[in-house]
């Protein structure tokens, strides 16, 4: 392993929650000492939470927005390169560039790529797949897709210090504490 | 606070829309169950060998029809178009209550729509494969079915971008592909669920790499949440111009009958009308089997019945208005298409569509019969035939009259014919026999939201 010497030698600390209120609270109040880098787990999306971690504006709907406007311009154009330089094919005396017969076929492409940059951009950003992740190590993290809560405190921020955190953490009340090892 | 809504619950005298009592793990449980714990029934093999029987039957249909050719159906000159567009649209119009019930009610926030989604979602993709397989065949070489799509060849042709035939290639084989996105996106939870719930070590990995390592993070949620209100936003002008394409293959011919501007309104109707039919007809069987009372609640079942009133009755203006614009056009065509409509040879079509899409539906008018399941189911088999025999009706009645008597012709369909729109129920109800034992059949961590546990408390 060629780790930098400074690698630390656990992921984070995960603290669990029963209820959402909790985590939401729990998130607030590890933010507001200072920490950043952290992530909360729930079996299903709380929007508080993600603002509790300081996490507010997502890239998707700019990714959306970008693969959309290239479906449609790619979708016109090519319908009129074929009809007006590639293929034209005199239909009932209509114009080689019979714009608004090509509006369907270029709002159907607007959505195809603006669905399908959407779906793999959202992957993409959330870097899935990922089979592996070290929060797998701590066995009742599972309970995450089912009924707990859990805000992980990760070794990479500057202030995580593993007993001092620790004990900051303690005085959330959470219904267990972890070491996440990597 | 309890009491209060309990009255409103009854002044409203609706269902709730998730039973009382249940928790984060009575839903999972609930629904995961069904898939990885409930030995494998009677009734569901029962079920399935049906659906593989008929299956089978299409296999059957679709290798003659590949030794013979399309003449094996009863489709001629005038009426070329025959079951096999009968079929495609009826088919397609089912599949759109799916997208309606996951996208438009997701933006109006019915949250209702829940516990629906996820197989109403299922029922479109199964729907719009049995819908694609019709042109396909009908073109007489499927083997030859990419020359639909624009892509460089050594022949040097392109499609011809200004005909409805191939708007309706891109509108949809979109739509096919982007509800194939909307059900996955909404999988992928409910997978990572599956993951941790399965005991069978493949059965975890499979669950696991389908989750793609879904592990619930805030940041994950967000982005998910935002991609899935996009969609939406996306697959609702999606689903509307679907069948407004496919009405457009008709509107954009001058065939009588066809060629009216009420048409891609009057389709979409039809379309969510049926395909609200179909729900009921999926919903009421598996809610019962599956013991998912508590969650698909009467209150599902009586808003899909009232939803199926409005569009019955957006579907009847369109076949007054199709009749009064023929009447008041003083085109001897548009009024000899209705004359032959009312008393033609096809006429006794025409009239069970009237009294399977107009009148009969109009029962569900009764809270009583809106609140009783076996009614529900059999008006919903009423809409679904009076569907069929719509698009029967459009199709057929228009093409074998046209314009000169000399060449009129007649419109039987043959054995080949009924066998592949059987086969293709059977390709339909194999594939939800196996989707509801494979996949969770309602999404669960959008039920967990609808708990008021799932509440964030200041």
């Amino acid at each position: 392993m060629s780790h930098a010497v400074a690698a630390p030698s656990i992921y984070g600390l995960l603290a669990e929650f029963e209820t959402p209120t909790d985590l939401v609270n729990a998130c607030k109040a590890v933010y507001a000492e200072g920490y950043r880098d952290m992530d909360a787990y729930s079996p299903f999306p709380i929007e508080d939470a993600s603002e509790a971690i300081g996490f507010h504006k997502s890239a998707v709907p700019l990714v959306v927005l970008m693969g959309g406007i290239l479906g449609g311009l790619s979708g016109f154009l090519l319908q009129y390169w074929i009809n007006v330089i590639a293929y034209p094919l005199n239909i009932g005396g209509k114009p080689y560039d019979s714009w608004p017969a090509f509006i369907v076929p270029t709002f159907e492409m607007t959505i195809l790529f603006a669905g399908l940059s959407g779906m793999f951009g959202m992957f993409a950003l959330n870097g899935l797949p990922r089979p592996y992740h070290p929060l797998f190590h701590v066995d009742h993290f599972s309970k995450v897709t089912r009924n707990r809560f859990f805000l992980c405190v990760e070794a990479t921020d500057p202030k995580f210090d593993v007993v001092g955190t620790q004990q900051f953490m303690e005085r959330l009340k959470p219904l267990s504490i972890s070491e996440v090892p990597h | 606070m309890a009491g209060v809504e309990e009255n409103n619950v009854a002044l409203l005298d609706e269902a709730p829309v998730i039973a009382p009592g249940q928790t984060f793990d009575s839903v999972t449980d609930t629904i995961a169950d069904a898939v990885l714990k409930r030995p494998i029934g009677l009734g569901w093999l029962a079920g399935l060998a049906v659906g593989m029987a008929l299956l089978g039957l299409l296999g059957m249909a679709v290798t003659y029809l590949l030794f013979r050719g399309v003449g094996i159906w009863g489709i001629q000159i005038p009426a070329a178009w025959g079951f096999a567009i009968i079929n495609f649209v009826w088919w397609i119009g089912i599949g759109h209550a799916g997208t309606l019930i996951s996208a438009i009610l997701l933006l109006f926030k019915q949250t209702w729509r829940n516990s629906i989604n996820r197989f109403a979602e299922a029922m479109t993709l199964f729907a719009v494969a049995c819908a694609g397989m019709f042109p396909l065949l009908h073109m007489g070489r499927p083997w030859l079915g990419y020359w639909m799509f624009p892509y460089p060849n050594s022949m040097g042709v392109w499609p011809q971008f200004r005909s409805p035939l191939v708007w309706d290639v891109f509108a949809v084989s979109t739509y096919a592909t982007i509800s194939a996105v909307f059900w996955f996106v909404g999988l992928v939870p409910d997978f990572a669920t599956m993951r941790e719930e399965a005991k069978h070590p493949l059965a975890k990995r499979v669950y696991g790499m389908l989750s793609l390592g879904w592990r619930g993070s805030a940041r994950h949620w967000t982005r998910y949440e935002s991609l899935y209100i996009l969609l939406a936003g996306l697959s609702t002008p999606l689903v509307l111009s679907v069948h407004t394409v496919v009405s457009f293959d008709f509107a954009i011919a001058i065939v009588p009958g066809w060629h009216t501007t009420i048409f891609p309104p009057y389709f979409v109707a039809g379309a969510i009308y049926s395909g609200f039919a179909m729900v009921l007809v999926l919903a009421i069987p598996i809610r019962k089997y599956y013991g998912l009372e508590g969650m698909i609640t009467m209150r599902h079942l009586q808003n899909s019945a009232k939803i199926m009133l409005a569009t019955g009755l957006i579907v009847g203006y369109g076949y007054f208005f199709e009749t009064f614009v023929a009447l008041y056009s003083g085109s001897t065509y548009e009024r000899f298409m209705i004359h032959n409509r009312w008393f033609g040879p096809y006429a006794w079509v025409y009239w069970s569509l009237i009294l399977f899409n107009i009148l009969l539906p109009q029962v569900l008018w009764w809270p009583k019969i809106r609140s009783n399941t076996s009614w529900l189911f059999g008006i919903s088999l009423v809409v679904l035939l009076g569907m069929w025999l719509e698009r029967f009706v459009i199709i057929v009645t228009s093409l074998h009259r046209d314009f000169l008597p000399s060449s009129w012709g007649h419109y039987v369909a043959t054995r080949w014919d009924y066998a592949t729109y059987f086969g293709t129920i059977g390709l339909f109800s194999a594939a939800m026999f196996v989707f509801i034992r494979i996949v969770p059949a309602i999404s669960i961590f959008e039920m967990r939201m609808l708990l008021p546990q799932s509440e964030v408390k200041e």
